[in-house]
């Protein structure tokens, strides 16, 4: 696909108006009608922009307020949430960042003189649209924001959410979404080092798109988007400017779907990985030799975006000469140039002396490269089309003063029977069958089932650093070659607990993400988050919104990392049915060796297995409920941040100390699920006994095996480090119990199984074949099924 | 030390790799740029994988015509040993250095594996150091790996022994005779779809039976080419 037609989303003057509607034309006729409303304005914002201009804005204008006043560009009703994250702030948190939220993406110094930045962000409804160029853009945009920061991008993770397996439009999103990330981060050269996919009848007509991606920089080399120094040049270079994706911050990113979403697709972007993996080694040779004073990457919103951020980042002033922007096709009008979301493109400011060589580095690298305008000290962004003045806004009012709501919220009516409607009276199974085939069942569901038909379409092994990358709890890059210096990386959410309780929810996700990177040997230090809710304007969904964000700053705080920056998705709801608040947290940990990191599951005989933390009678919101019974009531898992933290501390000193084999966190579907996995990862066996938990703990064989309880993880000790284990845990206090052995099952693993003592017996093959079934069926039973598993 | 070229297109992926992958073998790797009509003086060249131009072509068909190909046919014509691995394997397909074509998977995904491999010729400059029929694992990833060639050029890559490398255990792209990469008669150019410069560095490789991601299988094909010019 090449030059899509232009939108019909911008409606074009009628035959008998001017071509060119100037700042003249305007203020020579106020009473001209705007399609305000067309463009996903309210009228008291259309009202409120003629305030600001003291006359009715230009068609340009218009467009450029419509696009960065929409819901996803400004944060409007987000914004008085958000501030949380920047005032619950304690120095620790503040140590090492570089860059807090607000600029493109944050950054966090590791040491080492290196720096990291990382940020997830959502592509939601452009890849319900059009599933794979969705999604691939999607890639492409965040990876653009790292390179905005002067940063080498190193990996990327994604965190999917699809509908129920079996229902018709999740064969048509998943292939495509799936197909979509792995061609265009397979083409940039990135490794796919994790993420998460979960199956939902709640996201059925609204599939969840969030994209992750992390870049490495020295200190010296980062760069901030603004636009300083009177007389340096802006310059536009990467892709041509096309038609499409016009609008598709505000008319497609700000709104909910209605019937006929088929024809917002010109408002999707189309992808060209080939494009921006030339950009991004241009604009690290443009760094590397110092020919840059500001950047900024065309995203969302496109010029309009970049021109007026740049701009009121810096001394404020800017003069654009719109004609020069490079087109693919010349009969876009201005309003459109202004709106267009075509992908890889960047926008320079580049002082004069040094033009001559940033164009000598665009052109080795083949990208064109156009001068747009200059910085100027009028503290007025102007943009000239054709000879006239189009556009002459104050910048901040574009880009900074967008309009804030403090939307109204309700608690929700349903919340208190949903709550009350516990997990207790389901029925327990009475013997170790029951239970062998419930956790074979938990295996065998969508949700817990291999996704490595999906990842095994990413190239994970691109650039050579990947220490860890899926099944592994998180993906782990080196980013030191000599030192060994890593990053960790992991994504989480539940969005069945954030239903139940969004605040614990959020936090909830929060933690598990945060012992995610614990078990790799890693110790969490930063916090990007994509916040996907329904439509603000239910006060319900509201309520939801607020009490997620109150939580995940909380929770941020007793832990003691920031939260650098992510970005909010509302809208996500077809109809009136929203979905459930999903706010997916990615924690970024670091290690000073990624030679010590620990996999998630054990290769050897006899290792001790220990499980760190106590269980309690927690099966509300849990896979065991969901799964075998299709339940979702009571309240999730109580929130112990202390207690993440001390274990987090625990498994860094013990992997640091080189105790650790394995370790494995306890999540969806508990200790069963855990243990099938970590047996499952290389294919060695296990036998348990949970004699001393059931007593210790007080809980029944159903809750010791599924209960989800936080805090806790599964690690396989060496025999030799057993003492210096137990009296490790033991002096920080950490609950630890040894619960079995790990067991090869013989020469080549012909009789490897999970062994629970007293209760079942599960051979790895019979686990394996059930464990894989899920989206095989999905993806169909090709080739790729027939010749490689 | 022996200077190593890797050459550099627009769409190179797996170049710093191949770099590195010269190092660890005790080579100094040599980056070249696609627009340079020299090799600067190297003793070897490696094609890394990646997606050429953007491959919107054919595979490699635009690379393939690169400036810097034409000293690299050169060379290799005067016998300078030549690796071309995935999208490096393509171009020299394209560039007519190696019979037959490479076609999109037949199950029609792009595939990420550790895959086992045959050594079939270790005559050649790039495998020598491996023992006839030994098997190795290296990562697998690509999405057009499938192998082509009529029956008449089939029959000669088996009948003269230019097949060096076949997939075991499992043909992953349905490529014909599961080969996965071949050989010239004069034994200097050899060219594959899997990445052995993934399999070079202990934590960083395919998994084996003793530890994760600790295969170096990969180490022996550049270690070959150095033997072999310092010979």
């Amino acid at each position: 696909m090449t030059d899509a037609p232009a939108s019909p989303a911008f409606p074009r003057p009628a035959a008998s108006a001017p071509a060119v509607d100037s700042t003249a034309n305007a203020a020579a006729t106020p009473e001209r009608e705007q399609p305000y409303a067309a463009l996903g304005l309210k009228q008291e914002e259309y009202l409120r922009i003629r305030d600001l201009l003291g006359r009715r804005p230009t068609s340009g204008e218009l467009a450029m307020y419509s696009v960065m006043w929409s819901e996803h560009c400004s944060y409007k009703s987000s914004k008085v949430h958000l501030r949380q994250f920047g005032q619950k702030v304690s120095p620790e948190m503040t140590a090492n960042l570089m860059v807090g939220m607000g600029e493109n993406a944050g950054v966090v110094d590791i040491g080492e003189g290196w720096a990291v930045t990382f940020k997830i962000e959502s592509h939601n409804h452009p890849s319900f649209v059009e599933p794979f160029q969705g999604a691939a853009t999607g890639v492409g945009g965040i990876v653009r924001d790292i390179i905005s920061m002067g940063a080498r991008p190193v990996a990327v993770m994604d965190a999917l959410r699809f509908g129920a397996l079996d229902h018709p439009d999740t064969h048509r999103v998943l292939p495509g979404v799936v197909s979509g990330i792995s061609f265009y981060g397979n083409c940039l050269g990135l490794p796919n080092i994790g993420g998460e996919t979960w199956f939902d009848p709640v996201y059925q007509a609204n599939p969840l798109v969030n994209a992750l991606a992390v870049g490495v920089l020295r200190h010296e080399d980062l760069h901030l988007a603004n636009a300083r120094g009177v007389g340096n040049r802006v310059v536009l270079f990467g892709a041509r400017t096309g038609g499409d994706g016009i609008g598709g911050a505000s008319i497609l990113a700000s709104e909910s779907f209605a019937e006929g979403s088929g024809r917002k697709r010109p408002a999707v972007q189309v992808g060209d990985p080939f494009a921006e993996k030339v950009l991004i080694e241009c604009c690290l040779e443009l760094y590397r030799a110092g020919l840059v004073e500001g950047i900024q990457d065309l995203g969302a919103a496109g010029i309009s975006c970049a021109t007026s951020e740049l701009a009121a980042n810096g001394e404020g002033g800017m003069a654009i000469e719109l004609d020069a922007v490079l087109l693919r096709d010349p009969s876009l009008t201005a309003e459109e140039i202004l709106m267009s979301e075509s992908q890889e493109r960047m926008m320079a400011i580049v002082a004069p002396e040094k033009l001559e060589g940033f164009l000598a580095v665009t052109s080795k690298w083949d990208v064109e490269t156009s001068v747009l305008g200059e910085v100027t000290d009028t503290g007025r962004l102007r943009i000239t089309w054709r000879g006239e003045t189009i556009v002459d806004v104050d910048p901040r009012t574009v880009a900074v003063d967008s309009p804030v709501y403090e939307r109204p919220i309700a608690y929700p009516a349903w919340l208190d029977a949903v709550r009350a409607d516990t997990s207790a009276t389901l029925p327990r199974a009475s013997d170790g069958d029951q239970l062998r085939a419930q956790l074979l069942a938990l295996l065998g569901s969508p949700n817990l089932a291999d996704k490595s038909r999906l990842t095994d379409q990413y190239d994970r092994y691109v650039l050579g650093n990947t220490a860890l990358s899926q099944p592994d709890d998180g993906g782990m890059i080196r980013v030191d070659e000599r030192s060994g210096l890593g990053v960790a990386l992991a994504t989480d959410a539940n969005g069945r607990y954030a239903y139940l309780d969004p605040y614990a929810g959020a936090q909830l996700a929060l933690a598990e993400a945060y012992r995610n990177v614990a078990v790799t040997g890693a110790t969490p230090v930063a916090v990007s988050d994509c916040l996907n809710f329904g439509s603000p304007e239910d006060p319900e969904v509201m309520w939801q919104f607020s009490r997620a964000v109150e939580g995940l700053a909380d929770a941020c705080l007793a832990l003691g990392i920031p939260v650098t920056g992510g970005n909010v998705s509302f809208y996500n709801q077809t109809g009136q049915v929203p979905i459930h608040p999903t706010p997916v947290v990615a924690v970024l940990g670091v290690i000073d060796d990624v030679g010590r990191r620990v996999p998630s599951g054990w290769q050897d005989e006899g290792d001790n297995l220990y499980l760190l933390g106590a269980t309690a009678e927690e099966l509300d919101g849990s896979a065991w409920a969901g799964t075998l019974h299709g339940h979702l009531g009571g309240h999730p898992p109580r929130v112990d941040l202390e207690r993440e933290r001390d274990l987090a501390a625990l498994l860094a000193a013990a992997a640091h100390e080189g105790l650790l084999n394995a370790a494995h966190d306890l999540a969806d579907g508990g200790l069963g699920v855990a243990a099938a996995e970590a047996c499952l990862r290389f294919g060695v066996g296990a036998r348990l006994v949970l004699d001393g938990l059931l007593e210790r703990d007080g809980v029944d064989s159903t809750a010791a095996l599924f209960s989800e309880t936080g805090g806790r993880v599964l690690v396989a000790v060496p025999r030799e480090e057993d003492v210096r284990f137990t009296r490790l845990c033991e002096g920080r206090g950490y609950p630890v119990l040894r619960i079995g052995v790990t067991d090869a099952g013989g020469e080549g693993g012909p009789d490897a199984a999970l062994e629970v003592q007293g209760m079942f017996r599960l051979p790895l093959a019979e686990l394996r074949a059930r464990w894989s079934a899920p989206l095989a069926t999905v993806l169909g039973e090709g080739a790729i099924t027939a010749a490689v598993r | 030390m022996t200077r190593v070229g890797v050459v550099t297109v627009p769409g190179s992926l797996d170049d710093r790799d191949a770099q590195r992958a010269v190092r660890l073998a005790g080579g100094e790797p040599v980056p070249l740029w696609h627009g340079a009509h020299d090799l600067d003086g190297v003793a070897a060249v490696v094609l890394p994988g990646g997606f050429s131009y953007g491959d919107y072509l054919r595979c490699g068909a635009i690379a393939a015509h690169s400036p810097i190909m034409s000293e690299v046919i050169a060379a290799a014509e005067r016998g300078m040993p030549v690796l071309g691995i995935c999208n490096g394997f393509q171009i020299l397909v394209e560039a007519h250095l190696l019979p037959g074509g490479l076609v999109a998977n037949d199950h029609g995904a792009f595939l990420c594996r550790d895959q086992v491999l045959r050594v079939e010729n270790t005559s050649t400059a790039w495998t020598s150091l491996y023992e006839p029929g030994q098997h190795i694992t290296v990562p697998l990833k690509n999405g057009e790996g499938g192998y082509i060639a009529d029956a008449a050029t089939l029959e000669r890559l088996e009948g003269e022994g230019l097949v060096a490398f076949r997939y075991a255990g499992i043909n992953p792209n349905g490529s014909a005779n599961d080969i996965a990469g071949l050989t010239n008669p004069a034994g200097n150019i050899v060219g594959l779809m899997p990445h052995p410069e993934h399999a070079t560095e202990p934590g960083f490789g395919p998994d084996t039976d003793a530890a994760m991601r600790s295969g170096t299988d990969g180490l022996a094909l550049f270690r070959s080419a150095l033997e072999r010019v310092l010979a």
